[in-house]
Parts: C-alpha cells; sequence; structure tokens
C-alpha cells in the first residue's frame, strides 16, 4: 500500500443520522434533509451555507450532486455524487476527508442516502450496465453469494455444520441484543436463538434473520480540518486511518480463494491500521463497527481484521468476545443485522456509533471509555468486491 | 461438396424430467396411462436440446475432424426464435467456424426429413429437436415427447449406416395442424388420418423395398404424429429384429430421428434398418448399418437415457410450459441480454471459451485483456472449456433469486486445467450437490427477457456421481417406450 496516511489531519465535528427503516412517509430527499438539519441543529456554530463542498453518497436512490443540492438548496456549492455498492456512505466520507485535508476547503460534508422500500421488491435491487447475460452477479442474490461462507468455511475449518450454525446465530441474536437498545435502530427487539434458526429459509442455511434489514435511512458527518476541530465541538472524532480496496474480482475468477476470506478487507485493515499506528487490533480496539450484511459475514470479518485467529473466529463468537461486554464489542449499535441497511447510508451509520460512544451519548449500551474504533464497510460479494476501513479515535493524539 | 451416401455419426437426447402420467390424471381427474412422460427442463428449448444431440454426436469423433463439410439444418415444430435462424445459435454453442451454413428448418413433423434430406445432399448435419406442449389433459402431453437428435452425413467410406433407398410421398391432409405460435396442436378424428394415410404408407414401403432391391427390413422404425396411424402402419412394415416407434411419444420434428438413433443403438453390421414417418405424406428410408458401427455408437444410448429420469410434479412441469402461472418471487424481472455486447462475446457466451494467459497459465473466465495473475496486457490465447469437467468449490441455493423455477441452484465450479466461474446448475435436486462434486457443462436457455432468451452454459452433476437420478421404474420404461 502506497498511502502514506491521513492520521490526525481531519476531524468530524458533527453527525446526523435518522432512524433507519421504512420510512413509507419519506422521500429521499425527506431523509436528506432530516439527517443534515439534525447535523446543523447540534452543531450550532455552523450553518448550511458554511459549508464549502458536499459528498452525496447513494447507490440507487438518486443521481448526481443534484439529488442533494435539490434538496438541500446549499447556495451554489460543490456536490459529488459517489457510489461504490455498499461501501457508498464510507466512500463519501473518505473522499470529503481527503478533500479538507488536501487544504483546497475548511467545511465538507458527507451525506449517504438510501430509500430501499419504495421498489416493491424484497431485498436490494440492482441496476446494471446492458450485458450479455452471463454474470452471476445477474441471478444470484446477495444473501445467496455470501451464504458461500458458510460451507466453505466448515470445509476448510473442518468446523461441524451445527457448530458453524450457532455461531452464525449468536451473531444475529448479538445484534439484535444490541439493537435493541438503540432508538434509531430498525429493529428494537431482540431475537431468540429458537427464532434466528427457524426463520424462513433465503439462501443456503441463511434464514430471514441471517440478513440485514432492508431500510430507508440517511447519516451525514461534518469534516474540517483537526487543527480547527475545538472551534466546532469539545469533542471531535479525529480521523487516524482510512482506506479503501478495490479487487479484481480474484476470488470469482481463481480456483486459489476458498471462500473463507475477504483479502480485499485484509489489504484495506492492513493499510488503515498503519496509518493508525494500530499493531495489533484485537487488543487495542475499543470497538468495531463491522459490515454484518449476513452473519456468516461478520464471522469472517473477525478474521480478516485481526480480531480472531484463522478458524477460531467461530469459538471467540460463542464465548462471547464481540458482545458489548465481551472483549472488542462489535456493532454497539446493532450493525446492519438489526440498525438496518440503506445502502448510502450505511457507512456514515457506523461512524455515527463511534461518534455517540466517544462522547459518551450511546445510552444503555454505552462503553466504558473508548479510546480507538474501527468502522468496517464492504461492498460487493466474496471473492468480487471493494473493502472500507476507517480507524478513529477521540483524541488527536491517540 | 459431393452427394453424401450415409450417416457417419449420430446422436439421440432425451431430457432428464419426466412426469407420472399418473400424477397428470390425478391432477386432473382423467383417465390415467401407465409410465412417465419425458418432459424437457424449464431452461430448454429446441435449440438447447438441438446443442446436445450435436454436442453428444461431435464428441464421438475425433478432435479436429468435428466441423460438417455441409450445412447445419435445426428441425423444429417448436422453433425459439421466429425471423432469427435458430440454428445460428446451435452453430455457435458448436463452435462451428464461421464459413458454416446454418439454418432451421421450422413448421411441421415432416421438417426433420427435410433437415435430413438437406444435410444427405451436402454432407451437412441435421438436428432434429423438438418441445411438444400439449393443453392440460390432451392427448399430445399425454403421449407426446420432448427430446433431440442429430445425424452427421458423409461419403459411404466413412459411414456408419449406408442410405440404401429414400423414397417419399406427399398429401394434403388435415390430420395436425396448430397456429404458429399455438400452445396446443388440432387434430382431426384419428381414425380420418388412419384410412388417409395408409395407402400412401403402403406405396412408400412397397417402393423403398423395390429401390433397395427387395430387401426386407431387420429393424422397423414407425412413427407418425396421429397415432392410431403409427399403430396401423407397423403392421405393414415389421422389422425381422425389431419394429419400435419413437422412443419418448410423438416428439415432433425429432421424432422419427430419435427413432432411428434408438434404432442405430441396437443394431448390428449387416443389419437394415426401415424408417416409415408419415406425416403429411409418407417418407420412407431403408438403411444398411455397416461394420463401423461398434466403434460409432453414441456412449448414452437412448434406452440408457430413457432409464435415468427426475420426476418433476405435474404443477412445476405446468408452470415450466406456462400453463400454470405462478406468483414471482418479489424480485425484478432480469434484463434482457442485449445484441452488441452478445456478438461481441459470443464465442464466451455462446461456446464456454475464456482466455488463458501465455505468461502465467490463469485462464480467465469470461475472457478479459489484463491477466489476474501476472497482470500482464494482451498476451491471451482462447481457452474453450464447453467440453471440460469441473469440480463444486462451494454452492448454494437460493430462493431469492428470480428464476423461471425456483429454488435457483448455483455453484462456483473449478475447472480441471484452470478456470472458475459461478453457473447455475441444471436438472438438479439440492441434495445431489456438495463440496467436490464432478460437473460438466450443458447449454441451457437462463430466461427470456421481454422476449429474448437469455442463452449460456450450466453445471450439470456428472451423471457417475449423481445420487439424485433414480432408476425409472418399471412402468415408467414401459410408458416412456411409447409406440
Amino acid at each position: 500500500m502506497g498511502s502514506s496516511g491521513i492520521r490526525d489531519r481531519v476531524a468530524i465535528v458533527g453527525m446526523g443520522c435518522t432512524r433507519f427503516g421504512e420510512h413509507w412517509d419519506s422521500s429521499a430527499a425527506d431523509l436528506l434533509v432530516d439527517a443534515t438539519e439534525e447535523l446543523f441543529a447540534a452543531t450550532p456554530v455552523v450553518n448550511k451555507d458554511d459549508v464549502d463542498a458536499y459528498w452525496l453518497g447513494t447507490l440507487a436512490s438518486g443521481q448526481s450532486g443534484m439529488t442533494l443540492s435539490t434538496a438541500l438548496c446549499p447556495d451554489y456549492k460543490p456536490v459529488t455524487r459517489v457510489e461504490n455498492y455498499c461501501a457508498t456512505g464510507s466512500e463519501a466520507v473518505r473522499n470529503a476527508c481527503y478533500a479538507v485535508a488536501s487544504g483546497a476547503y475548511d467545511r465538507a460534508l458527507a451525506v449517504g442516502v438510501e430509500k430501499l422500500k419504495d421498489s416493491g421488491f424484497s431485498g436490494l435491487v440492482r441496476s446494471d450496465p446492458p450485458g450479455d447475460g452471463t454474470a452471476a452477479e445477474l441471478s444470484l442474490t446477495a444473501p445467496a453469494a455470501f451464504s458461500f461462507l458458510d460451507p466453505a468455511y466448515c470445509a476448510r475449518y473442518g468446523v461441524h455444520e451445527n457448530d458453524m450454525r450457532e455461531a452464525m446465530t449468536h451473531i444475529a441474536w448479538k445484534n439484535h441484543a444490541n439493537g435493541a437498545l438503540n432508538p434509531k435502530a430498525q429493529f428494537r427487539s431482540g431475537v431468540t436463538k429458537e427464532q434466528v434458526e427457524q426463520a424462513q429459509v433465503v439462501a443456503g442455511r441463511l434464514g430471514v434473520l441471517d440478513c440485514s434489514g432492508v431500510s430507508d435511512g440517511a447519516a451525514a458527518a461534518l469534516v474540517v480540518p483537526a487543527e480547527e476541530a475545538h472551534l466546532y465541538t469539545d469533542r471531535p472524532l479525529f480521523i487516524k486511518g482510512l482506506s479503501l480496496v478495490a479487487g479484481a474480482a480474484g476470488g470469482a475468477s481463481d480456483p486459489a480463494y476458498d471462500f473463507t476470506t475477504f483479502p480485499e478487507v485484509v489489504h484495506s485493515a492492513r493499510d488503515a491500521f498503519a496509518q493508525a499506528g494500530v499493531t495489533d487490533p484485537a487488543t487495542e480496539l475499543s470497538l468495531a463497527e463491522v459490515h454484518d450484511c449476513f452473519t456468516p459475514t461478520e464471522l469472517v470479518l473477525m478474521e480478516d481484521l485481526g480480531f480472531a485467529e484463522r478458524g477460531r473466529a467461530w469459538k471467540d463468537v460463542l464465548n462471547g468476545a464481540f458482545e458489548l461486554t465481551g472483549r472488542l464489542p462489535v456493532n454497539p449499535d446493532g450493525g446492519l443485522k438489526s440498525f438496518g441497511h440503506p445502502v448510502g447510508a450505511s457507512g456514515l451509520r457506523m461512524l455515527y456509533e463511534c461518534w455517540l460512544q466517544f462522547r459518551g451519548e450511546a445510552g444503555q449500551r454505552q462503553l466504558d471509555d473508548p479510546r480507538l474504533a474501527v468502522t468496517h464497510n464492504l461492498g460487493g460479494r466474496p471473492g468480487n468486491c471493494v473493502s472500507f476501513v476507517a480507524v478513529v479515535g477521540p483524541d488527536r493524539t491517540g | 461438396m459431393s452427394s453424401a451416401n450415409g450417416i457417419v455419426a449420430y446422436a439421440g437426447y432425451v431430457p432428464r424430467y419426466r412426469v407420472q402420467r399418473e400424477e397428470m390424471a390425478a391432477g386432473l381427474g382423467a383417465q390415467s396411462g401407465p409410465g412417465a412422460r419425458v418432459v424437457a427442463g424449464f431452461d430448454e428449448d429446441s435449440t438447447t436440446m438441438g446443442v446436445e444431440a450435436a454436442a453428444a454426436l461431435l464428441a464421438t469423433l475425433p478432435e479436429g475432424d468435428r466441423a460438417p463439410a455441409g450445412g447445419l439444418y435445426l428441425a423444429t415444430t417448436s422453433p425459439a426464435y421466429a425471423d432469427k435462424a435458430n440454428a445460428a445459435a446451435v452453430h455457435a454453442a458448436l463452435d462451428l467456424p464461421s464459413s458454416a451454413f446454418a439454418a432451421d428448418v421450422a413448421g411441421s413433423a415432416r421438417s426433420g426429413m427435410a433437415a435430413w434430406r438437406a444435410a444427405a445432399a451436402d454432407g451437412g448435419m441435421a438436428i432434429m429437436s423438438d418441445v411438444r406442449r400439449g393443453l392440460p389433459g390432451s392427448g399430445d402431453e399425454r403421449t407426446g415427447g420432448d427430446g433431440a437428435a442429430a445425424f452427421l452425413f458423409g461419403d459411404a467410406d466413412h459411414a456408419v449406416a449406408e442410405i440404401v433407398a429414400q423414397v417419399s410421398e406427399t398429401a394434403e391432409i388435415l390430420d395436425r395442424w396448430r397456429a404458429p405460435g399455438g400452445a396446443a396442436a388440432g387434430q382431426w378424428e384419428e381414425r380420418f388420418g388412419v384410412e388417409a394415410y395408409q395407402p400412401l404408407a403402403e406405396r412408400a414401403v412397397r417402393a423403398v423395398t423395390d429401390a433397395a432391391g427387395g430387401v426386407a427390413p431387420d429393424h422397423a422404425v414407425v412413427v407418425s404424429p396421429n397415432p392410431g396411424v403409427a399403430k396401423r402402419v407397423r403392421r405393414l412394415a415389421a422389422g425381422a429384429v425389431s419394429t419400435t416407434g419413437s422412443p419418448v411419444g410423438h416428439a415432433g420434428a425429432a421424432d422419427a430421428g430419435l427413432g432411428l438413433a434408438d434404432a442405430l443403438d441396437r443394431a448390428q453390421p449387416g443389419e437394415t434398418i426401415l424408417v416409415l414417418s408419415v406425416a403429411d405424406g409418407c417418407d420412407a428410408l431403408m438403411l444398411r448399418v455397416t461394420d463401423r458401427i461398434a466403434a460409432a455408437r453414441q456412449p448414452h444410448p437412448v434406452a440408457d437415457q430413457l432409464t435415468c429420469g427426475i420426476d418433476v410434479p405435474y404443477p412445476t412441469y405446468l408452470a415450466w410450459r406456462g400453463l400454470l402461472e405462478r406468483e414471482p418471487p418479489r424480485r425484478p424481472e432480469p434484463d434482457r441480454p442485449a445484441g452488441p455486447p452478445s456478438a461481441r462475446g459470443a464465442r464466451w457466451k455462446f461456446a464456454f471459451t475464456g482466455a488463458r494467459c501465455l505468461r502465467c497459465g490463469f485462464v480467465h473466465l469470461p475472457p478479459q485483456r489484463v491477466c489476474k495473475g501476472c497482470r500482464a496486457a494482451d498476451d491471451m490465447v482462447p481457452c474453450p472449456l464447453a467440453r471440460s469437467a469441473g469440480t463444486v468449490a462451494t454452492y448454494t441455493v437460493d430462493h431469492l433469486a428470480f428464476s423461471p423455477s425456483p429454488p435457483l441452484i448455483e455453484a462456483v465450479i473449478d475447472f480441471d486445467g484452470g478456470g472458475r466461474y459461478t453457473l447455475e446448475v441444471a436438472d438438479a435436486a439440492p441434495e445431489t450437490i456438495t463440496v467436490g462434486t464432478r460437473v460438466t457443462l450443458t447449454f441451457r436457455m437462463l430466461y427470456t427477457s421481454h422476449g429474448v432468451h437469455n442463452y449460456f452454459w450450466k453445471a450439470r452433476v456428472a451423471d457417475t456421481q449423481a445420487p439424485g437420478y433414480r432408476q425409472a421404474t418399471p412402468d415408467a420404461k414401459r410408458g416412456a417406450d411409447h409406440g
């Protein structure tokens, strides 16, 4: 990796996030207004006109910067729309960070939005350029593509399918329990392990409760130079490392890839950790927000992000290592699983939880003095994806 | 291109699926016949089954000797497209040179004989393929059948069967008809056809016997869209060794071809085969099997294919044929395949040809310019894999995906010698797939969107390792051996 890093050069000084869920009464424009108005209300020293530039992340709820500019009506400001599959929200904040770090702008606003529930379809709906009809992604749904992880992981590590099932169930149960403590989560009730395992099958061994919530929502972050951060808030969130990697779809074409890992995640984590000076993520981090689109994804991510040894994450999961009271709480806000997954907003929602935790505003799920956090956002599918990792902390010299 | 005097290779294809006639009858409160109806899968049509038969035929020939000298003629009563040659898709799937002529001979059962005559005249390949639909409760549904056969013609020196004589009679008879595109055929009172066809058949049998120098048939294959005719004419033209009809029931343009393929599976060197196809007249062929038959028989005889069926529930079959509309999944319908990318990637889409990096050997499916192994650009050679076998690396059953017949079974396939791709699995029950299952490839129609068929390849569990394949019941065997 050639990135020299962005450690402590920029900070997030204001955030907003809508409740995620089925917003039948709100359009994408409404959700954009809701998230940004919440941010400005909580950050009274700035108003909309003080923002120098906007980055909008949305997968499919609008095109171009106009989606944001027609909703928020900024005064002839630059608005860039970005899209990078399910890592779209992280891509928006990443670009805003680099824009501020370059010195070109003093205040950049990253906003992510997705309005999934207007389609009438189950799950995500793709919009693909005209093609020859041979791409597997055209027919295979996201849960099916991620369900490949389950038999592959069992085969590689000799894990009995019942143990694997139990680990996947535990992840769903844990994230629902966390989400139940979160007033902005889509699903605010816990689920029993029996409910998880008896849920209607979607693909492979994944049932409905192994899948993230399909939802509407928006989230926003105001990015400023790190040295000015305290002008806006007494508790800024400092960016320690940012990394984005796009794979060459090697895994989808290379028989050497065995569907038990995301090489893109390994590479992006290595890069972000190096920028942040993290050498042992399993012990140095206070919390992690990871891309738990499906339960086996979170399991594999524990290994790819270095939170568990290879082939051992299923045991750590079952031992409670990643629960709120565990050695490294993962998805304390409920994750994609329970908070919901409005694609363009999800990466920003992960940062929002870190923001709340560092400020001591996470309510019933507040962790004790968190010092360093990771957000991980994945776009695509096993063998064929982009991966984003951020390391963030509450102190400028962390 | 000289006129060809014999068949140099042949193959028949019987699709895997069966509907038990008892279940059809129970569903409709009707009378039940014995056995099972052979039905094409939801992802099969006359084009894909034609590819199956033709590919099986070409596989019996030595590598490098597989391009027919003459044209490729696809006969069917159920063309997948009108106004566009379905034979072109077959030609592409077989990866034949662009200089080969390919055209459809579509419309009636007799189109099968038209393809035969055309291919025999120029040393080409006749492919006869049909999906026979009938309304629920109809005779076509009950006693029809789906399947394909292919014959390659060449000179007598290379023939597995010489064409000794061939005669035809033509008559305008309103016995069977169907409006173009219609789901079901009409048939006049059966006995009218029997009376009308009998004199034609008698004349044809006499004429072909005379033309063959008075030789009597050892094997007789008698087929007709009219079941009464088939029954009556068998008495006029019995073979000394065997007298059979269509192995799967009336199979439209594939009827005579499937019957002949079955006879060639069984016939011994020196024996004669009389083929009588009674449709809009009568075509009579007298063939004599040569010594070369022993080495040239198709590896999977028609009779064997009949015994390894998979039962499909009657309502599922009705949904496959568009006779029962099922609630679709709450998912968008797929886009239609676009013309320009399909044409640019024709060798990929239709012939499953990837690219192999000349520097590091990495096999790319689909082909691409920059190597994923060593990153070298534009240093690739085509890598045809349609005849390759592979192994399931991982798999899933997708209950959410759009499919004409959910759930969709999809597997990541690692090909022997390199290359990986994620493919749908054809003709499979979910329990037949696991990590390590061996598969081969089959050309199928994935779905139709806005009138465009999406043809591509699917994995198919290799026969020897298919626990899901059960032996057909004795009844099913008898029923399938309709005559």
